[in-house]
């Protein structure tokens, strides 16, 4: 045990604990409701959500820029709430970057250093390391509007880092870019806060930046944490309708446990019986909803001999990406099923046409079952 | 005679027309000005009778004392009441735009605004009978440059107070935020980072409420004691008993300070303004 523990902390091995928050704004408008996460070192953990979610409520709590109504944050064994923004072993990178118009690249780097009264030869060691480190040396004359909105992003990384904080925040970090430059700054930002090792909490409403950075994702929806988990997990393994809908496209089915034995399960759904080679917590005749990703549903023009996991349907839309083609299939009961489908070949006559008639169908392992 | 010509006789006195409707307006604005330079190089007596070339009296201007005291007074009372206004601005912009919500902030803000809309001889014939009422009872302040100050600072750190709440509005919140989060206490955010956000602000401020208190009459007419006359209440004085060509070559001298001051701020701006234009594009395109 760590002597220096604080006594709300549990030594669960977290290094910040954010442990039944809550931030009520008045009026009703609860922003972060009873939320408790707990967050690993070295770890970059998502808080995904769309906007007016409480993402950004909950992620200016943990800088300081609002105080919560009640619960306790605690870093690496100290109590923050108390303390003022200007105390806490945090930093931030703003979605606007807020660079200091004012001051050139190099004096926005050292502008932390500074507060903490480092010596002269310090500041000026740590500051040139930073810039090397996002590859910007020959950019510290210059003032913030004289760089472009991606070596921006890099200076306000390079000052988020400089002080060496305990956490980094992320603030929409890739929010401001283009969506060409955005996929090859993900990667750069990843790589250079892996070096840092810092612990990194990032607030993002785009689910693809979510899962190519975090290593943990929590799903925020109405002030509550829906779901954290790694983002196979999340995505693969939903464990609310919300969450299946939210990350990815999913196909919703309604249907009825028909069937519950430990193995496997029977469900009844309008358009096809579903079987879902897995057991689930469940009675017989409860109301279920099944998921099924667009990508993990194969087409064919003749059925294939089984009763379970395939609908017939009519190919209303199509859509042509490249790489892949998103059918929307018109099934029976008058329900769209969304299939996408991985152009292999460059010329075939697997591509299906608008009008024409098919069978979609998948494995016993592609579905997941909701039950809330 | 076609009608396509008429048409295009009409089109063509329409424009004549318009030209000298924009001549006419230009002529009645600038026209006097012109004049009062040019008789300021008259020799006759007469400040609107021409008597040939003369720089006679821009040399008599260098030994009036009374133009040269009152100018003297003008721009100290000017320099303290830019300085003054800025520096109350500031708090008053500060205090109506960062605490939104205060007791009495309605009554604060309609206060700070008022000295813009209040007539200024209201405001002036206010002041003074506050000023006779205190000196009864008091003894003090005795009428002189204290009180014309007092009075033009009320002025200026209304304009002051405008235009820094403006700027204060428009400055990125998440500037300040970000300081704070780098460890800048509330006071080193403010001189680190808001204070100079605002320093175009300020510059203006200042040189707004400078030239409202330097050219200001009827405060300075109403709070002015004997011994303590500005410029502009030596000029006006000197007009109502008469006008004299020295006065042309006062107002010829104004003029030209502040034509000049004019041209070379904007000047300034511009080439500030374009250079900014030309290095944000550079960077777009680095």
């Amino acid at each position: 045990m760590r002597s220096n523990l604080h006594p709300y902390a549990q030594d669960n091995g977290a290094f910040l604990q954010i442990q039944n928050v809550v931030k009520d704004f008045g009026h009703g408008a609860v922003a972060v409701n009873h939320v408790s996460l707990d967050i690993r070192k070295g770890e970059i953990f998502a808080l995904l959500g769309s906007s007016g979610c409480g993402k950004t409520t909950l992620l200016r709590m943990l800088a300081g820029f609002e105080t919560p109504t009640s619960g306790h944050i605690v870093l690496n064994g100290q109590d923050l709430v108390s303390l003022p923004p200007y105390q806490r072993p945090i930093n931030m990178m703003f979605q606007s970057y807020a660079l200091f118009p004012h001051l050139s690249v190099w004096d926005n780097v050292a502008f932390g250093l500074r507060r903490d009264g480092l010596p002269r030869e310090e500041v000026a060691e740590r500051v040139d390391a930073m810039l090397r480190l996002v590859q910007l040396e020959r950019y510290g004359k210059r003032k913030p509007h004289q760089l472009s909105g991606g070596q921006q992003q890099r200076v306000a990384l390079a000052r988020s880092l400089a002080k060496r904080p305990q956490l980094l925040l992320l603030d929409e970090p890739l929010g401001a870019l283009d969506k060409k430059l955005r996929e090859a700054t993900q990667i750069e930002l990843v790589n250079i806060i892996a070096e840092v090792g810092v612990t990194c909490v990032m607030v993002t409403h785009d689910q693809e930046e979510a899962m190519t950075m975090a290593h943990r994702i929590a799903i925020m929806s109405e002030g509550h944490i829906l779901q954290v988990g790694a983002p196979h997990e999340v995505y693969e393994t939903p464990a609310t309708r919300f969450v299946a809908d939210f990350i990815g496209n999913v196909n919703l089915m309604d249907g009825v446990l028909a069937l519950d034995e430990p193995d496997h399960v029977l469900i009844r759904c309008m358009d096809c019986e579903h079987l879902v080679g897995h057991g689930i917590t469940g009675t017989e005749g409860m109301a279920v909803a099944v998921a099924v990703r667009p990508e993990k549903i194969s087409l064919s023009r003749q059925p294939l001999e089984t009763p379970y996991n395939q609908v017939h349907g009519v190919v209303r839309d199509l859509a042509y990406f490249g790489s892949y083609t998103v059918y929307h299939l018109q099934l029976n009961s008058g329900a769209v099923l969304k299939v996408s489908a991985t152009n292999a070949a460059r010329h075939s006559d697997a591509m299906l046409q608008a009008g024409e008639s098919v069978w979609a169908h998948w494995d016993e392992t592609a579905q997941v079952v909701l039950t809330q | 005679m076609s009608r396509l010509t008429t048409a295009g006789l009409m089109t063509r006195l329409s424009r004549l027309l318009s030209l000298a409707w924009l001549a006419g307006g230009y002529l009645f604005l600038y026209l006097p000005i012109a004049a009062l330079v040019l008789y300021s190089f008259s020799a006759s007596e007469l400040p609107n009778t021409w008597g040939g070339f003369t720089l006679k009296w821009y040399a008599a201007l260098g030994h009036d004392q009374e133009l040269l005291d009152g100018l003297a007074l003008s721009l100290k009372i000017a320099f303290a009441t830019a300085w003054g206004s800025v520096l109350i601005g500031t708090a008053a912009a500060w205090a109506l735009v960062k605490h939104p919500r205060f007791r009495g902030r309605t009554l604060f803000s309609g206060m700070v605004n008022a000295p813009l809309v209040m007539p200024e001889v209201i405001v002036g014939l206010s002041l003074l009978l506050m000023l006779v009422s205190m000196q009864r009872w008091l003894g003090f302040p005795e009428r002189g440059a204290l009180t014309i100050w007092l009075g033009h600072l009320l002025l200026g750190l209304a304009y002051a107070t405008v235009v820094l709440q403006a700027r204060l509005k428009g400055l990125n919140p998440q500037l300040e935020e970000a300081a704070m989060d780098l460890g800048a206490r509330p006071g080193e955010v403010f001189f680190l980072v808001t204070l100079p956000g605002l320093a175009p602000s300020l510059v203006s401020a200042w040189l707004l409420t400078f030239t409202i208190s330097l050219d200001d009459v009827v405060l300075s007419a109403f709070l002015s004691g004997p011994g303590s006359t500005t410029l502009p209440l030596a000029i006006f004085s000197r007009a109502r008993l008469g006008l004299s060509p020295d006065i042309n070559a006062v107002a010829t001298v104004i003029i030209s300070v502040v034509a000049s001051g004019v041209v070379l701020a904007s000047y300034l701006i511009a080439r500030r303004e374009r250079r900014l234009a030309a290095e944000i594009a550079a960077a777009q395109h680095a």
